[in-house]
């Protein structure tokens, strides 16, 4: 949209929206002023009028937002509005879109509640896990709380009630008015400081909220949370919070809230004690009778009713083993002898007898052979020899002698006569011929040439 | 020393949480019911003998004299319970 152009109605609307819209104070602001004209719809949002003497704005509270009131808004009260400031278009009204909303008087205060809450949230001093255990069984319970009034009255009649083992000290303080923190303070320091208690409940009874300011105060609430003896906080009614109640240990609804929590109940004690005990008899019991039962089953058991039997069938048993035993070896050496005879066989295969009877058969084969051969050789001799000799015969002299000739021997066969010269008139001569010798005597020689 | 006398020994020396414990840790395990008998036996003795302990110790009460605690450190002893009407 710019300057001289003609817009509608529209357009400006959404023109003027979109300035509220950018604007951070219009987008959330505390108002206070006092509602009239209030209307609960049906739907449950609600709308009423803001004013104060000079002005009013239209406000409305959708159910949304308004179903976390602490209150109900009547017409003529006064109160802390917090929202947005809008444009509802189909009327060109601006008005306040109430987010959050409180009863005036202790407006600032509740600020300052809200933004002590915040801070001490972000330190992490409301964790769960900063939370510390109340001991079970207290012996010795600090309470710090005003001396006078109804909230110590209601503690210590429950404690005394509930629980009368636990000693109980009180640490009277202040509860409300300027010098309350300080008060408290000091009496939960000086709880830590005894070094004795198990317990440390803080509070009072009820009251309004400037009454309870005390326990909304940052002291007090860093002191609890510093408290090294858990604290329960136990300060005005059930719908009272207060930051003393995020920082303790454990928050009780009320005094007596407190009292029931810091303690057990000695009746529910015997009580529980009693089950414990009848639970640790009867288990007794039943483990006496299981055992019994046993005992019963074991003497009725056969065994013990028929012993004779037993040894009868363990005998046989035995037999059978025995048996079983006897076979199984039995087996076991026949085995092992038909091993052996296979082995045996084998071996008595490889004998060498047969080798020896074949060697000997081929030696007498041989020597056969040998005097096979020799004979044929011997008589191959033979005939050779007598040819020999047949031939020599041929050329014996003794032949020559049976065709007429005759060997001349000078005496005793010296020599043989082939010349005159060897032989001198008278000597004796043998002269040998065929069948015998003829013994001569020389008379006379001649010479051929003579 | 008895096995008892020495429980009621130590059951003296135990508190009443302790006391209450032991014996819940008893009655379970004989409840999961895998104990052997001479211990179940033993057990169980203690577990009587921690029974009487909190029986005693819830009963009979010794007077506890209550206190206030002074902001000066006076230490004032009391009897609530006499002042209630």
């Amino acid at each position: 949209m710019s300057v001289g152009d003609i817009v509608s109605v529209s357009q400006l609307t959404r023109y003027i929206k979109g300035l509220m819209e950018h604007d951070h104070i219009l987008t959330d602001v505390w108002i206070r002023g006092e509602i009239s004209n209030f209307k609960l719809h049906s739907r449950g949002h609600m709308y009423f009028t803001i004013k104060d003497q000079n002005s009013r704005i239209q406000a409305v509270m959708f159910a949304g937002h308004n179903r976390y009131l602490a209150f109900k808004p009547e017409n003529g009260m006064k109160v802390l509005i917090r929202g947005e400031v809008n444009v509802y278009e189909p009327y060109g009204q601006y008005q306040l879109y109430a987010k959050e909303m409180q009863p005036d008087g202790v407006g600032s205060l509740f600020l300052a509640y809200e933004k002590l809450k915040e801070t001490l949230q972000e330190e992490g001093l409301f964790d769960e896990s900063r939370k510390r255990p109340i001991p079970r069984f207290p012996k010795k319970i600090a309470i710090v709380t005003s001396p006078t009034g109804a909230a110590i009255k209601d503690m210590l009649a429950t404690l005394k009630r509930r629980y009368p083992l636990a000693q109980i000290t009180l640490l009277p303080v202040l509860v409300q008015g300027q010098e309350a923190p300080a008060s408290i303070v000091r009496a939960v320091n000086q709880a830590n400081a005894a070094n004795q208690f198990d317990t440390l409940i803080v509070g009072r009874g009820g009251g309004s909220i400037e009454e309870l300011w005390a326990f909304n105060d940052e002291g007090v609430a860093r002191c609890i949370a510093a408290s090294t003896v858990p604290v329960i906080s136990a300060v005005g009614h059930e719908t009272d919070f207060t930051i003393s109640d995020f920082v303790a240990d454990l928050r009780a609804p009320t005094p007596t809230g407190a009292a029931e929590l810091a303690v057990p109940d000695v009746a529910e004690l015997l009580h529980s004690r009693q089950v414990l005990h009848n639970r640790l008899k009867r288990q007794m019991k039943l483990k006496i009778e299981e055992h019994q039962e046993q005992l019963k089953r074991l003497k009725r058991s056969y065994a013990f009713r028929y012993p004779l039997q037993l040894i009868r069938q363990k005998e046989q048993e035995l037999d059978t083993q025995l048996e079983r035993l006897q076979r199984a070896s039995k087996r076991h050496m026949s085995d092992k002898q038909q091993q052996f005879q296979l082995i045996e066989k084998a071996l008595q295969r490889l004998h060498p007898k047969g080798q020896i009877k074949d060697a000997q058969s081929g030696l007498k084969d041989k020597k056969l052979r040998l005097e096979k051969s020799m004979t044929q050789h011997l008589s191959r001799h033979e005939q050779r020899f007598n040819h020999v000799v047949s031939e020599l015969n041929l050329l014996s002299p003794l032949r020559i002698m049976e065709r007429g000739y005759s060997l001349a021997y000078t005496e005793g066969k010296e020599e043989l006569v082939k010349s005159i010269q060897q032989v001198d008139a008278g000597q004796k001569v043998e002269v040998r011929v065929t069948d015998g010798v003829i013994y001569c005597q020389v008379e006379d020689k001649q010479s051929k040439h003579s | 020393m008895t096995k008892a006398a020495d429980t009621t020994a130590k059951a003296n020396e135990i508190s009443f949480e302790e006391a209450m414990e032991q014996l819940e840790t008893i009655v379970e395990k004989l409840e999961q019911g895998d104990v052997p008998l001479e211990e179940a036996i033993s057990m169980f003795q203690e577990g009587m003998q921690l029974s009487k302990e909190c029986h005693s110790k819830l009963t009979s009460v010794e007077k506890k004299m209550d206190q206030i605690l002074h902001a000066d450190g006076e230490l004032e002893a009391t009897d609530f319970q006499e002042e209630e009407e």
